[in-house]
């Protein structure tokens, strides 16, 4: 265990060093009138494990097949570690997919499947079975290497498809929705494998996926995309703590997002006139910022108090005056919505730790409040 | 009924003897499903077959009727006779199959993964001569290739007629024989060469290019091997049948490119020697499933059980 925590700093800081693994230059890809990909850009660094994130048809799937050179984009460019691989078909790229129907070769074993790559390389008979053996066992298949595909599970068939994709020792592995066939208890337990195995073997996997839980436990760098745009790129805590899109604000976990307008701006904070509300934010999520905004801030970061016995605000926290108009208990938690004196309808989870918390039930009077660090700064969508 | 009566007894209690029923049903089912099947065999092919050996053996001549003399050496004797008449049934048949092949796989592939919407009106198209019979379809052949028909005229206008050669004709020649065979069998062919592309994945052969396989290799490694039942169905559906086809080489040819199945009928029909043409059908059928069980062997059972499910 030790020795595997020193592997991966390694990893983490040869990374640093090199330049992107792969990158997209302003890559267009049309399907007839239909944009599936619109000017993107894009650069991945060597070693991360990197996960695009959106909902079905953004364009994740060609975005990766452009990588992959099953699809050539319509205008753009491509490249593989420094090298424009635009023109390159698929079998001269050094990039592996695992696709999401897995596509092994029903009429080999397993462990066939998993040699097909490295026979086309030529790589030497003894070289070549240990390779397979150490990629099986990677996997924990070891003891089904003489198995076809179709006497599988859907786990066994996916391993198998990492297996083979793996053994070649890729540049970059392209996982397109890898588990997405898969129930939910196998899907949270491959999730742990696969995270496990990208720091193992230490290559840049760029990873598909429309569940936002999923790229965000396994993911160090995640694109959200919409539209075959990216419309943020960060890591899990930078996109959750500070979306700086409604559409990631809402895509990624629960948001509660009001208009405001910037009214002052003092050194380290910036006011915003909310529905009539003051709220404060961090003045550098202004910086740059122009257009129709709105403030937002996530349920769990908000404090419930009741305002009726003239409750204090802490000072320097944001507040919003209202009363609940539902209350439902959850367990580990209770979730309010707060209907505010501005008109909005904001929701409130509260933990159910410690003793003595009252549960505000419907009419009650509260304040709704939060530090000004927890709040971020959305571009309003047109037409919402 | 009680856990008591059923341990004495030993046997299924009471209440399972409708259970057991259920199961005797359904151990019946699959005689029920294959007894017409295994009737209609028996009348029309076992017992033929069994004739057919009896007449075989048997001496005599048409005026004088038959006896049966356990003549086996029928056998040595007609294959001395018309063993030329058999390899050539062999060689022609052989050399329209892999035609066959050569013609439809690259059709068969086209209209599987590129003809789109226009699957079915190409399907159709394959289908379509079998709307008409196969006498009429070679008849038409026939005019054709005749020594004044289209193809040589045109040969002619075109100033190509020296690729005929000496002769200067398409007609009565093993080409235009095996030509007929070819296109007479080719759906036979096709047909199940599409069946087993239609059904494979696309996404495989992406795969293995994936895996640095080129589109050739992916198409020899992937493709190939995959079509392989349909391959096989399709191989023998045109080659069995076309070693005992007649008619092509009756209406295309002249008794030089006859063939077995000339033969055996002209023993039947016209010189009525019932014993010999019994005993070239066999040698025929024998011949047959020697070739079936060797293909069979070289390709596996596995794959041999898969494309009779295609
Ligand atoms: N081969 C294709 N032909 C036509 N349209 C396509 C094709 N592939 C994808 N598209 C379209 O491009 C858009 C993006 O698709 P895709 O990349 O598969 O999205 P995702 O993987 O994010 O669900 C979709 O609107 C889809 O309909
Ligand atoms: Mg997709």
């Amino acid at each position: 265990m030790q020795a595997h925590t020193t592997v991966v700093a390694g990893a983490v800081e040869t990374a640093d060093g090199a330049g992107p693994d792969i990158g997209l230059y302003d890559v267009t890809k049309r399907f007839g009138e239909q944009v599936a990909v619109d000017e993107l850009t894009l650069e991945i660094p060597k070693g991360s494990f990197f996960a695009l994130l959106g909902p079905s048809g953004c364009g994740k799937t060609t975005t990766l097949r452009m990588i992959g050179g099953f699809e050539e984009p319509t205008s753009g460019r491509i490249e593989l570690a420094g090298r424009d691989v635009t023109d390159v078909p698929p079998h001269k790229r050094d990039v592996n997919t695992v696709f999401q129907s897995y596509a092994l070769f029903p009429h080999m074993t397993v462990e066939k499947n998993v040699a097909f790559g490295l026979e086309r390389k030529k790589v030497r008979r003894d070289e070549l079975r240990r390779r397979v053996g150490e990629a099986l066992e990677l996997v924990e298949l070891g003891a089904l290497a003489k198995r076809r595909p179709t006497q599988m599970s859907g786990g066994q068939q996916q391993r198998v498809a990492l297996a083979r994709a793996l053994v070649n020792r890729p540049q970059a592995l392209l996982l397109d929705e890898p588990l997405g066939a898969l129930d939910l208890r196998l899907r949270k337990q491959l999730q742990i494998q696969l995270s496990h195995i990208q720091r193992e073997v230490g290559i840049t996997f760029v990873h598909v996926t429309h569940d936002q839980e999923e790229a965000m436990t396994m993911a160090d760098r995640i694109a959200v995309m919409r539209d075959g745009r990216i419309d943020q790129l960060g890591s899990a805590e930078e996109l959750y703590d500070q979306p700086r899109t409604e559409f990631v604000a809402n895509f990624l976990g629960s948001s509660n997002l009001i208009d405001a307008a910037l009214v002052a701006r003092q050194g380290d904070v910036a006011e915003f006139d909310a529905g009539g509300a003051r709220v404060r934010v961090p003045s550098r999520l202004v910086d740059g910022r122009d257009g129709a905004l709105c403030v937002g801030v996530r349920p769990e970061k908000i404090s419930l108090r009741p305002a009726d016995a003239g409750a204090q605000v802490p000072d320097g926290e944001n507040s919003l005056l209202g009363h609940v108009t539902d209350a439902s208990f959850v367990g580990v938690s209770t979730h309010y919505i707060v209907r505010t004196d501005g008109g909005h309808d904001i929701q409130v989870f509260a933990q159910n730790a410690g003793a003595g918390l009252e549960t505000l039930g419907p009419g009650r009077r509260v304040a709704a409040t939060w530090q000004p660090e927890y709040t971020f700064v959305v571009a309003k969508e047109a037409g919402a | 009924m009680s856990a008591a009566q059923a341990s004495t007894t030993g046997r299924a209690p009471a209440g399972g003897v409708r259970w057991l029923t259920l199961r005797r049903r359904r151990a019946l089912l699959p005689a029920i499903f294959v007894a017409p099947g295994l009737a209609w065999l028996v009348v029309f092919y076992a017992i033929p077959i069994v004739s057919q050996l009896w007449v075989s053996l048997q001496t005599g001549n048409p005026d004088d009727g038959f006896a049966q003399t356990y003549n086996w050496s029928v056998y040595p004797d007609s294959l001395s006779e018309y063993h030329t008449h058999l390899v050539r049934s062999l060689g022609y048949a052989g050399l329209a199959t892999i035609l066959c092949f050569v013609i439809a796989f690259p059709l068969a592939y086209f209209i599987a993964f590129k003809a789109g919407r226009w699957k079915s009106i190409f399907l159709l198209l394959i289908i379509l001569p079998f709307f008409t019979s196969m006498i009429v379809r070679t008849v038409a052949w026939q005019t054709l290739l005749a020594d004044e028909g289209f193809v040589v005229s045109t040969l002619r206008s075109l100033g190509l007629l020296n690729v005929l050669g000496e002769s200067g004709r398409v007609l009565a020649t093993p080409q235009a024989v095996i030509a007929g065979i070819t296109y007479n069998f080719l759906p036979f062919m096709a047909l199940p060469l599409y069946a087993s592309l239609e059904r494979m994945d696309r996404g495989l052969v992406e795969a293995a290019t994936d895996l640095y396989a080129s589109r050739w290799t992916a198409f020899r490694k992937i493709t190939l091997p995959l079509a392989a039942p349909g391959i096989f169905a399709g191989t023998l559906l045109t080659f069995i049948p076309a070693i005992g086809d007649y008619i092509n080489a009756q209406l295309l040819g002249t008794p030089q490119q006859y063939m077995i199945g000339n033969v055996i009928q002209s023993q039947y029909l016209n010189v009525r020697d019932y014993p010999v043409a019994a005993a070239l059908s066999f040698i025929v059928m024998v011949i047959v499933l020697v070739i079936i069980v060797i293909a069979a062997r070289a390709l596996g059972t596995r794959r041999l059980s898969e494309a009779v499910a295609a």
